[in-house]
């Protein structure tokens, strides 16, 4: 847990509870998730019943109740993907690796995102590691690239850290 | 040369407070532009980034950078130029040669070539030019390729043209001079009846003409009015909000200060989709730019009107495109829809009145101010005015980004632009609309696109996705593929939508995996019905268009399925079985080693057969087959 993370969140919004859906976006971005002990801050913070805060929380796809993996892989179910075989890269991967669309691989290597269309149609089917897009891409393609991913150095880690906590107090800034 | 990052050196140093300064500094701009300067535009829009546009980007402006002095070289980084296919396009302007040069294509190698041929030696790279696919001629300009010949731009005009990370690209060419002109010489009445009387109908899906909306929302009572820009783009197999977010955010800003003059508030938001994190970056960088020249904050351009925009991001869920449940989300609660008989525009956020509209809407109000509304409504059919931008995806040639004006029939826009269904399969239907429109079969491809024509044939124009499937797409598996979506999407506050999509989902279910029943298609047209009766929002009374528009069109499809448990299309496995070619088939033993059944017999270099009692139709021997002898009957 991160000392006074919530209530300088809370204090860029003016603790305006109409913004509590970016503030768990700017919680999300430094945790990778929304751990339990942070929204109960939140709550007290905001004033929110903490019932509600999760009523918000577990509607909205994007929010993570669980840490995620090293990695980050989106695959687009996508009309356009679903038609060149998204589905069936989705079901190789979760055979694979024994997991479902929306969870993290048991050694927290990699968390796989499904996801409704990321508006890249034009190489569908498409996949996001990282941030990094990879098109027509068939089951088999798609099971190398994540069997390329490794838990890399320790180094790259605090170099990822560092670039998030620089992107959160830029935020930040802006706001100001 | 030109550095093109977020943090642009703009030109004027203080705030623009008059249309003469504005058209000052548009002069200043485009005089400033040396006539020898070569540019080089780079399309890093979402189809070519995902191609690796962006290293090229990055290998043009390095180039650039360590060119002899005494060049000048501009390397931009543009948004979607719409040829999505042939990506990552590169356009070079060399002043030796007219025009433009029209690269596609292009790969990291090709990098050096382009850059020493062409823009140091204004000579041609022949073999990266677009090739017409029936003369075989090679084509150098965009403007002369089919794709491109009959569309006609707006929304799109400036995309694929501007750095979309530089105000000044956009002052420019002509940016901000329809703030100017509204602010100076209009009245806010005469903003809102130069929008309606250009037939501006909302391009979200709805359809509501823009201008009634904008006069209901400024003839509303209350303090404080908002406007808000709905980029929440969900439709799957769309991208033509991300595009103009990415590649022309600022007008999109320059759109939403018109209107909120016009409306009279002083607060705007854009609500952008979770997914689409550059968009927010476009935008954020642009309204920053905005601020830095005072055309959004105190006292736009010297004049009393104040007016501020804040970015929203979405929180992942397709419901919150429904105005009510996006403005649920902007004040921090569940996206849910609420009854629209109550209207936003008079009770919306914070129960204030409140204008909605989505990105290509505000992004075409600029040009209905500078050109008018008469100019506008001259465009398009009787009740369908202007342009619309669609995503031509899909089984297509052409895959990509298309604005056409209204009235173009399907058939110009799918074979013409779109150069037809890919590997010359046989067209079976095109979708349009999303997860709320439906399939449109080969018999009305002549009809022209318009809001009230789709709708009539049981579809609907919705934010424009146009999807094309083959002979090799089953309708009925199409049709589960949206209702299992929009299952997921449902908020569940409805019970028929709630409970009503799942049991289609059931029903479709069944019916794919060879358990149809003979009603099955009766309960579905029940279920549909009441749907569209009773659910609450949009989202609930459009869902069954999927499924009724392929039933209506597609019957004897359903029926191949549940009477004689065959898939036509033969996608659904189970529904159809496979075949070994003896003449193509070598004997390799490859299929029979993978078969997990034994079902495959046959000698070495002698033609295999299948058993079709001990088959599965697992379908293991059909992709393995390096020989292509095992075929779906």
């Amino acid at each position: 847990m991160k000392e006074g993370l919530v209530k300088e969140i809370v204090d860029c919004y003016n603790g305006d509870q109409g913004m509590l859906i970016p503030m768990m976006q700017d919680l999300q971005a430094e945790y990778g998730y929304l751990p339990p002990e942070e929204l109960r801050i939140l709550s007290r913070a905001l004033d929110i019943p903490l019932m509600r805060i999760y009523s918000v929380s577990t509607f909205y796809a994007s929010f993570r109740h669980a840490p995620k993996g090293q990695h980050e892989i989106t695959l687009c179910m996508g009309t356009v993907c679903y038609l060149k075989g998204s589905k069936q890269i989705s079901d190789t991967i979760c055979e694979e690796y024994n997991i479902e669309p929306g969870s993290t691989t048991s050694d927290r290597l990699f968390t796989l995102n499904a996801v409704n269309c990321v508006g890249a149609c034009a190489v569908a089917p498409v996949m996001i590691v990282d941030g990094k897009y990879y098109g027509n891409l068939t089951p088999e393609s798609a099971l190398e690239i994540i069997h390329g991913l490794d838990f890399g150095s320790e180094e790259e880690d605090t170099e990822k850290t560092k670039k998030s906590m620089k992107e959160v107090s830029n935020r930040r800034s802006n706001r100001e | 040369m030109n550095s093109t990052g977020t943090g642009e050196a703009i030109l004027s140093p203080h705030l623009i407070s008059s249309p003469a300064e504005l058209e000052a500094l548009s002069e200043k701009l485009r005089k400033q532009k040396d006539p020898s300067t070569k540019t080089v535009r780079v399309c890093i829009g979402p189809g070519c980034a995902a191609k690796g546009s962006l290293k090229i980007y990055d290998l043009f402006t390095t180039a650039a950078e360590e060119s002899p002095e005494n060049m000048k070289i501009d390397s931009k980084g543009v948004g979607c130029h719409g040829l999505c296919e042939r990506g990552p396009i590169v356009i070079v302007e060399h002043g030796d040669v007219p025009g433009e040069i029209f690269y596609q294509q292009v790969e990291e190698p090709d990098v050096a070539e382009i850059f020493r041929e062409t823009v140091l030696s204004g000579r041609i790279v022949e073999r990266l030019l677009y090739e017409d696919s029936t003369t075989g001629k090679k084509i150098k300009s965009s403007k002369e390729i089919p794709f491109y010949k009959t569309q006609e731009r707006i929304a799109l005009a400036q995309n694929g043209l501007i750095d979309p990370t530089s105000i000044n690209d956009y002052i420019a060419t002509g940016g901000y001079s329809a703030l100017a002109k509204a602010l100076t010489t209009m009245n806010p009445e005469d903003i809102i009846e130069e929008v309606v009387k250009s037939g501006l109908r909302g391009r979200g899906g709805g359809g509501f003409p823009t201008g009634r909306k904008w006069r209901s929302c400024r003839d509303a009572k209350g303090s404080q009015k908002y406007v808000i820009c709905n980029g929440d783009e969900g439709d799957p197999g769309a991208f033509m909000d991300r595009a103009v977010m990415e590649g022309n955010p600022h007008s999109i800003i320059e759109g939403m200060v018109i209107g909120a003059y016009a409306i009279g508030s002083s607060q705007g938001f854009i609500y952008v989709r979770n997914e689409y994190p550059l968009s927010v970056k476009r935008l954020g960088v642009a309204i920053e730019q905005a601020h830095k020249l005072g055309f959004l904050g105190k006292n736009i351009m010297g004049n009393s009107f104040s007016f501020d925009i804040r970015i929203n991001r979405g929180g992942g869920a397709f419901v919150c495109g429904e105005s009510t449940a996006l403005m649920a989300s902007l004040e921090g609660r569940v996206g849910e829809p609420r009854a629209k008989y109550v209207h936003t525009v008079e009770h919306g956020l914070h129960d204030q009145p409140t204008n909605l509209n989505n990105v290509e809407t505000w992004a075409t109000i600029s040009s209905i101010i500078n050109k008018g509304g008469e100019w506008f409504s001259s465009i398009g059919t009787e009740d369908s005015k202007g342009t619309k931008v669609f995503c031509l995806v899909g089984k297509i040639k052409n895959t990509g980004l298309v604005e056409i004006p209204m009235g173009m029939t399907l058939r110009q826009i799918i074979y013409d632009i779109g150069g037809g269904v890919k590997n010359d399969k046989a067209f079976k239907a095109v979708q349009t609309g999303g997860p709320s429109g439906g399939c449109i079969p080969a018999q009305f491809l002549d009809t022209p696109v318009g809001f009230d024509e789709l709708t009539k044939l049981g579809s609907m124009m919705g934010s424009g996705g146009m999807i094309v499937i083959d002979e090799d797409t089953c309708v009925v598996n199409f049709a589960k593929y949206y209702i299992n979506f929009l299952r997921q999407e449902s908020c569940g506050k409805c019970t028929p939508c709630r409970e009503g999509i799942p049991q289609m989902l059931y029903i479709l279910e069944r019916i794919t995996h060879g358990e149809g029943e003979e009603g099955d298609l009766e309960k579905l047209e029940t279920l549909a019905q009441l749907l569209a009766d009773a659910s609450l929002c949009a989202l609930g009374k459009t869902a069954a268009n999927p499924v009724l528009s392929t039933i209506k069109y597609f019957q004897d499809e359903y029926e191949a399925h549940i009477i004689e448990k065959r898939c036509p299309a033969k996608e659904c496995r189970g529904l159809f079985s496979y075949e070994i070619v003896p003449d193509a088939c070598t004997g390799c033993g490859i299929c029979l080693k993978n078969c997990p059944v034994d079902a495959i017999s046959g000698e070495k270099k002698e033609p295999h057969l299948i058993d079709q009692d001990i088959c599965t139709k697992c379908g293991t021997c059909f992709e393995k087959c390096p020989f292509g002898a095992i075929v779906k009957v």
